[in-house]
């Protein structure tokens, strides 16, 4: 068994493909959706867990691949940078999975990625503006 | 033994490598074990600290003239106005000013990614800044228009002058309406959903000397990680109000006006801040050593978070409108402990003033006293305290057109 949160990243063409169902369907994956939209220029996103045989799950990545996705390890997605936190702690009460959590009796913010879902309340909420996302930067245009 | 000491005392001390520093944190455990009189016997100074937002914090700067020489009457900093109506080239930046481009709140909740306080901080990081400016000309001032940028370095001076810094003590703001605001609180949940704090408690300058017994004018500090002094009291400094019966105020109460040279400061104790919907501010480091003149000096460093209270307020309703609404007093060990209970419901807590920010501060300090590189000043004169009868004023609302002439 596998279970993992990844990021999909789909181009204008695809967008309106049923991709889910054959994650489902195919590949008996259980999905879990966290987060999707798509922004003006038809360009999809979609943050989800993935769980089931590490088989199909290989085979299911290999799959949303040859279709032209782009795959992000969504753990990456959100960058706390702790050169411009400041330790105030104002994002832990806004951080709603605790990712963002304050160690007491040090008093100071600890970014647990495992725990994000790419919600980005926190990139607006801290006032040092100390978290950043890769997910505007990442162009699909450039296949990176 | 009654302990009686001088600041020249302490300063021979320091010089002579000599002197006991300990931080506002530390001297609590010292004085829980060794009792009030031995700790007082022992230790010379109480370093403090602070690192929170404070929006009344701004720079004088000295641009210098250029050739040929220029009036400035409107100028800009990255974009975002300065004060020019003083002197040729002089200009005052203010932290929490914005650039006239900036959407502000027409684009609700408003993200004030730039302003004064990203100026300040630019300028200290060393970083080239752009100076666009006009004026309407004049026989000895004739030049009309400039756009050029400059470094800290390369101007005059720069004088970071705080009109008011340091509070003692602070709201913990909560929202009891219907939907989330945004507030120089922070954000703000409904529910409560939070309850947001903006002290450092038991480490904060003005709760280690609550009746302003030897903090004074021209008191020697730490300021945004350089050196900088007490320069009066602050705007709103209102020590009449409500304390404890060791002196501690129950709300809002005494704040100082703080003034240094920001060229010999540091950006990472002078942050630009951006508030959801509120606007920009800067984050000031700052510290003030108490000298420990006696035990009655030491009793009020001693103090603990567990002892000092704050008002609990609702920014929803309450406080836009200047109407009484204390929801009650926590402690800062609730309010540090993660959570506080309101009505009956578990509230978390988060501060806006970073206490680690504090530790470090009231550490450096010490440690500049310790190694002989930081001496006390006498104050020049006391700041009002207590029996000042100083209070806050409520703005009158009347017609302009009937005032008297």
């Amino acid at each position: 068994m596998i279970k993992q949160k990844i990021v999909l990243r789909f181009p204008p063409h695809i967008v309106e493909q049923p991709t889910i169902y054959h994650l489902i369907k195919d590949f008996e994956l259980m999905v879990n959706i966290l987060r999707a939209d798509i922004n003006p220029k038809k360009e999809g996103r979609l943050m989800m867990e993935l769980s089931g045989s590490e088989l199909n799950y290989q085979r299911a990545i290999e799959w949303l691949t040859e279709q032209g996705l782009q795959i992000l390890n969504l753990e990456q997605q959100i960058i706390w940078r702790s050169d411009r936190c400041t330790h105030c702690g104002a994002c832990t009460v806004i951080c709603p999975t605790n990712a963002l959590v304050f160690d007491r009796p040090e008093m100071t913010v600890r970014f647990e990625e495992e725990k994000c879902i790419v919600c980005e309340l926190c990139l607006r909420a801290c006032p040092a503006r100390a978290m950043e996302t890769l997910v505007e930067n990442a162009g699909l245009s450039n296949g990176k | 033994m009654e302990v009686n000491r001088s600041i020249e005392e302490i300063n021979e001390k320091i010089r002579n490598g000599q002197v006991v520093v300990l931080t506002a944190e530390e001297v609590i455990g010292a004085v829980k074990e060794n009792g009030l009189a031995e700790t007082a016997a022992a230790v010379d100074v109480v370093t403090t600290g602070t690192f929170g937002p404070m929006c009344s914090s701004g720079v004088f700067l000295n641009v210098g003239h250029p050739q040929p020489r220029i009036k400035l009457n409107e100028a800009y900093l990255n974009g975002v106005p300065a004060y020019a109506g003083i002197a040729a080239v002089d200009l005052y930046l203010g932290a929490a000013a914005i650039p006239p481009t900036d959407p502000a709140n027409r684009n609700y909740p408003g993200e004030f990614i730039y302003g004064g306080g990203h100026v300040i901080e630019d300028l200290v990081a060393g970083k080239e800044v752009r100076l666009d400016a006009t004026a309407y000309g004049t026989d000895c001032y004739p030049l009309k228009k400039i756009e050029t940028s400059f470094r800290l370095a390369e101007i005059n001076e720069a004088t970071l002058y705080n009109p008011r810094n340091a509070y003692q003590n602070y709201n913990v703001a909560v929202n009891m309406g219907p939907k989330t605001i945004y507030t120089y609180m922070g954000i703000l949940k409904p529910g409560p959903g939070n309850a947001n704090y903006s002290s450092a408690g038991q480490l904060s300058p003005l709760f280690n000397d609550p009746l302003l017994k030897t903090i004074g004018i021209g008191t020697r500090i730490f300021l945004g990680g350089g050196i900088g002094y007490v320069a009066w009291h602050g705007t709103q400094h209102n020590p009449a109000v409500e304390r404890t019966g060791s002196g501690i105020p129950k709300g809002p109460a005494g704040t100082l006006a703080l003034i240094g040279d920001l060229k010999q400061m540091q950006p990472h104790w002078l942050r630009g801040l951006s508030y959801l919907g509120y606007g920009v501010t800067m984050q000031v480091g700052l510290g003030v050593p108490i000298p420990i003149l006696n035990e009655e000096i030491m009793g009020y460093c001693a103090v603990s978070d567990d002892e000092i209270f704050a008002p609990v307020v609702d920014y929803h309703h309450s406080y836009p409108n200047r109407e009484a609404g204390n929801l009650g007093l926590v402690s800062y060990g609730e309010l540090k402990s993660g959570s506080i209970i309101l009505e009956g419901k578990k509230v978390p807590t988060a501060s806006l003033s970073s206490y680690a920010g504090a530790r470090e501060i009231a550490a450096s300090l010490k440690e500049w006293i310790e190694a002989g590189q930081f001496t006390l000043s006498e104050p020049a004169a006391p700041l009002p305290s207590v029996e000042a009868g100083i209070g806050l004023n409520v703005m009158p609302r009347r017609n302009p057109d009937e005032r008297e002439e």
